[in-house]
This record gives C-alpha cells, sequence and structure tokens, in this order.
C-alpha cells in the first residue's frame, strides 16, 4: 500500500479534489475534527496559491512516522515564477492577489513545522507537517 | 457537479442552509443568487446557516465577507449562524477577521437576532 498519493493542480476543482485528498488521510490517521480543519484548509490555501500564482503544480500527501509518532506531510510544489521576497510573503497581511488567500503565514500557523524553498524562475516546494498528538 | 444552493424566504428573511462542501464556482454563484432574491422578495434579513460545513478557507471566508457587505448595500442584514468550534479556530488561526459580522450560535437564535434587529 502506497503511502503517499497527490493531486495535479490546474483548476478550481483539482483545489477540492486535492482538500478531499488530505482530509481523508488525515481522518484515516486519526487526527482529530479541529486537526483535520486545520490540515484542509491549509491544503486549500497551498493549492489556491499554486492555481493563482503558478497556474499549476502538484500538491502530494504523504503519511509520516517519527519516533513512533504519526503524521501528514504535505507537498505544494510548482514549476511557476517562484517567490521574490519570502521574507515579504511570510509578513501578515501581504497579498498580491487582492485578498485572496490569507497567505502562508495562516498556513505556518495552521501546521507544526513549514518549510519553503523556491527559486526564481524555477518554482516553488512548500512543506508543511502536523504530528498526530 | 455544480449545484445551487436554495434559498428559502420566511416572511421578510431568507433562510440558507449550507450543507455540503462550496467549491469556488457554487460559491460565487450562491452570491448572485442570494442578492437577486434579496432584490425579488424586498426581504429585510438574511440568516446564513454554516452548521454543516467543516472548513472554511480564506476564498470561502471571502465570498461571504462580500456576500454580507453587498446585501448591506442592497438594505438587508445578514446573520452568520452555526460555526463549528473547529471553524472558528482555524479561521482565527488563518488570520481572517470577519469584522462587523452579526453571528449567533443556530439558526433559532440568528432568527431572534436578526428580528430584533429589524424592529430597531
Amino acid at each position: 500500500m502506497s503511502n503517499q498519493s497527490s493531486v495535479e493542480i490546474q483548476t478550481e476543482w483539482d483545489i477540492v479534489a486535492a482538500r478531499q485528498l488530505g482530509r481523508n488521510v488525515a481522518k484515516e490517521l486519526g487526527f482529530g475534527t479541529v486537526d483535520q480543519a486545520r490540515i484542509t484548509t491549509a491544503i486549500s490555501e497551498l493549492a489556491r496559491n499554486i492555481y493563482l500564482y503558478a497556474g499549476q503544480g502538484r500538491i502530494e500527501i504523504q503519511r509520516l512516522t517519527e519516533n513512533g509518532i504519526n503524521g501528514i506531510l504535505i507537498i505544494a510544489a510548482d514549476n511557476g515564477p517562484g517567490i521574490p521576497d519570502i521574507r515579504k510573503v511570510m509578513e501578515d497581511g501581504f497579498s498580491t492577489s487582492g485578498g485572496l488567500g490569507a497567505g502562508l503565514p495562516g498556513v505556518k500557523r495552521l501546521m507544526d513545522d513549514f518549510k519553503i524553498e523556491t527559486t526564481l524562475g524555477e518554482g516553488t516546494d512548500i512543506r508543511a507537517t502536523k504530528w498526530l498528538r | 457537479m455544480n449545484v445551487r444552493i436554495p434559498i428559502l424566504k420566511l416572511r421578510d428573511t431568507l433562510i440558507v442552509s449550507i450543507q455540503w462542501e462550496l467549491d469556488d464556482q457554487t460559491a460565487i454563484q450562491f452570491q448572485e443568487d442570494l442578492l437577486t432574491k434579496l432584490h425579488e422578495t424586498s426581504a429585510r434579513g438574511v440568516v446564513i446557516d454554516l452548521t454543516s460545513i467543516d472548513f472554511i478557507d480564506s476564498f470561502i471566508a471571502k465570498v461571504l465577507g462580500d456576500v454580507i457587505s453587498m446585501s448591506s448595500l442592497m438594505g438587508a442584514r445578514v446573520v452568520i449562524t452555526g460555526i463549528q468550534p473547529a471553524v472558528a479556530i482555524t479561521l482565527i488561526e488563518l488570520g481572517i477577521r470577519l469584522e462587523d459580522v452579526m453571528t449567533a450560535l443556530d439558526l433559532e437564535n440568528g432568527l431572534d437576532k436578526l428580528q430584533l434587529e429589524l424592529e430597531a
């Protein structure tokens, strides 16, 4: 049985598919309703960022086990334009899309770990983890 | 699978219960449908019940916030009811504030609150 699955993001409908996949995995892993909502919301925001800024990309959901603790890893990867100023997008209230997307600081708060790698002209790779307590 | 959200009229109030996960198209369609119905019925109040909604992202929050402002421009008051604990927690953590929005615990309280507001 594969412990990862992914959704290609190309249309608005793929955002729905990605968050449903994430919610199902979160439920199977035993996350409670509040964490399920956090994970679903985080995926929705990341998938929307791909749709809005990169045009297309991929959301990957992985089950993790580390030191006997289970978790869920969301990978949001695209080959879009990249983010010119990471410090700026990590500031609350910064948005270039007219208020759409609460942005990455919100996603960071919803999850336990948050890593972002971006290269101008090459793309962005965001990894966010939630651990099952 | 583009389904429309039913909008019911009860005396001078429109009642909406959102029963399933909102995709972008359905949310935008709902915005238009609600404003059209307000115009047709001259309703003065709207209750939007979110009891069945288990998450709200920034897009849905923006659509909801916008439809409240738009309804207000048309002279109607909107009450949001039934926000689940998980939804309240994630909205605030995400950094979304639905400011100046009338809310109530459930549909019944929402209708009472709206009635008081409309009589005032």
